[in-house]
């Protein structure tokens, strides 16, 4: 039977999830802003609020205000669809993050996951591939070669790296033996972490992470002075606002996944002697500030990126992604297979 | 010394089209380099002037709206002489000349005077060269940071002389002043 203090939990953990996520996505936009300015030498949006903190909510708001236009599309459901995949995909793969170990709470041990499903990262991989139809659908409903261009664009570069993303995942999975998100964040205990192990394959990963999230130097799906908007152009209104978002809450959840698979997720140095001599409430609620504070460093990392390198080309983008970052994995996981059966391999040639 | 190897500037840099190494190839050095580069500016001094509360400072130098003379007795300084009209590059000015009264010797300083003296402001180009040419210090171009004042009608671009002639009080304000240094 199931206990029914669980429904609650794991409701709460939800809820709260969902909140964190778009609180996150929210903020992302003023703090792409920010950094944009500081990296300009300028200072960016300061006049909602208190250094521009409620510039978000202005902008919400502006969004909500504008005209709801459509173009006059063939689909018109499709074009509603669109917008709707993407944000939905945005906050689905929220699910199976491990945002800490555990809270002792109500004489409960609350794990702090919305689900551990053994398959976590598979299941990540899905949502995000599915991602994909949020802005292929959008495109190619708006009825606007620019949009199609666009769409045409995300889609045949999102599949690209996917295949470069997958296989260099497969090097981290043959060290790990596990997709379950929860088990990869405990294996990273203490320093452990899995970037140290797998340098390459954390680097292959992030370039494709910077892929799948469309942003710069990737972001020829929305390039704006090529393909106006790219996919989102015929869009307006909320609709619009949801692509938006879409984008920074997937930028927090890779930003999120590359925490949590490479950087030790709530993991830090001296967590079980935290654990030990603080009590589990106290040392988790440090683990998760700590996986935040490893997250917004991403964030940022993303939004340092976007002023620093400039668009690439298409071609580029491709070569990079088939003639480059595919063989790399392959080689990455020759190279991990070979160093995990050395002993066997040297039983084998009788050394 | 070889022309091709001189640097006035000392900012020469030869350039090259050699093939990269493997390691440039990768880019991930220079991607790193221009990463740095990027970070130092988010600590530099920022070069934004915040409107409203802050004024950017005007150059020493600036020439803003033009100003007929009076002198201390607020007298009219202009004499119609037609320098300024003829030192314009813009074709801005035009004047038409009168004989002073008798009866308005406190208001023009000499027997003559400058009964229309009119700026088209759409010509005008703030150049001063009016003011170089003046020879009785009759017309000044002010520090005055209101410019021109925008208008449906071309003829509001036309300043006469209710616009350009410096008004009474400031004359006397102004000698005043001079008279307590």
């Amino acid at each position: 039977m199931i206990d029914s203090t669980i429904i609650i939990e794991k409701s709460v953990i939800i809820v709260a999830v969902f909140a964190i996520t778009m609180v996150m996505a929210m903020y992302s936009t003023l703090a792409e802003r920010k950094i944009a300015a500081w990296l300009q030498d300028r200072i960016g949006p300061n006049r909602a609020g208190k250094g521009g903190i409620l510039q978000p909510l202005a902008d919400g708001l502006k969004l909500f205000s504008k005209e709801e236009f459509e173009p006059n599309t063939p689909n018109r459901f499709l074009f509603f669809v669109g917008p709707a995949i993407a944000m939905s995909t945005a906050l689905m793969t929220s699910a199976v993050i491990p945002w800490g170990d555990k809270l002792h709470l109500f004489g409960r041990d609350i794990i702090l996951q919305a689900t551990d499903i053994d398959v976590a990262l598979l299941y990540i991989f899905g949502v995000v591939s599915v991602g994909v139809y949020g802005i292929m659908i959008g495109g190619w409903a708006s009825n606007n070669k620019f949009s199609l261009m666009g769409a045409v664009r995300a889609a045949s570069q999102m599949v690209s790296y996917e295949v470069a993303m997958g296989l260099s995942m497969i090097a981290l999975l043959m060290m790990t033996g596990t997709l379950s998100l929860r088990e990869i964040s405990a294996q990273q205990a203490g320093m452990n972490w899995n970037v140290f192990y797998q340098p390459v394959s954390f680097l292959i990963f992030l370039i494709c992470a910077f892929a799948e999230t469309n942003r710069t130097p990737f972001d020829l799906a929305e390039c704006e002075s090529e393909l106006i908007g790219g996919y989102h152009t015929e869009y307006s209104s909320m609709k619009m606002g949801f692509y938006l978002f879409a984008e920074y809450a997937n930028m927090f959840i890779s930003s999120t996944i590359l925490a949590v698979l490479f950087f030790g997720g709530y993991n830090y140095p001296g967590m079980s002697w935290a654990v030990e001599n603080w009590g589990v409430n106290s040392a988790n609620v440090i683990g998760i500030v700590v996986l935040f504070s490893k997250i917004c460093g991403f964030i940022f990392f993303y939004m340092w990126v976007r002023w620093t390198i400039p668009r690439f080309r298409y071609d580029q983008l491709m070569h990079l992604g088939w003639r480059i970052l595919i063989p790399l994995s392959i080689v990455n996981i020759i190279i991990t297979g070979i160093v995990i059966l050395r002993h066997d391999i040297m039983v084998y040639l009788g050394l | 010394m070889n022309i091709e190897s001189i640097s006035l500037s000392g900012r020469k840099k030869m350039v090259s089209n050699k093939e990269m190494t493997f390691l440039e190839k990768m880019y991930l050095v220079a991607i790193i380099k221009g990463l740095f580069i990027t970070i130092k500016h988010l600590f530099r001094r920022k070069v934004t002037i915040q409107y409203p509360e802050q004024v950017r400072e005007m150059s020493p130098v600036y020439r803003g709206q033009h100003q007929l003379k009076r002198d201390e007795e607020g007298r009219e300084n202009c004499t119609a002489c037609g320098l300024c009209a003829l030192s314009c590059p813009a074709e801005a000015i035009t004047m038409k000349a009168e004989e002073r009264k008798a009866d308005e010797k406190h208001l023009y300083r000499e027997e003559k005077y400058a009964s229309i003296y009119e700026i088209n402001m759409l010509r005008c180009i703030f150049c001063g060269l009016c003011e170089e040419a003046c020879p009785k210090d009759a017309i000044y171009l002010t520090t005055s940071k209101v410019l021109v004042p925008a208008s449906y009608e071309r003829e509001d671009f036309i300043f006469g002389k209710d616009k350009l002639v410096m008004p009474l009080d400031v004359a006397i304000r102004n000698a005043q002043l001079k008279n307590a240094n």
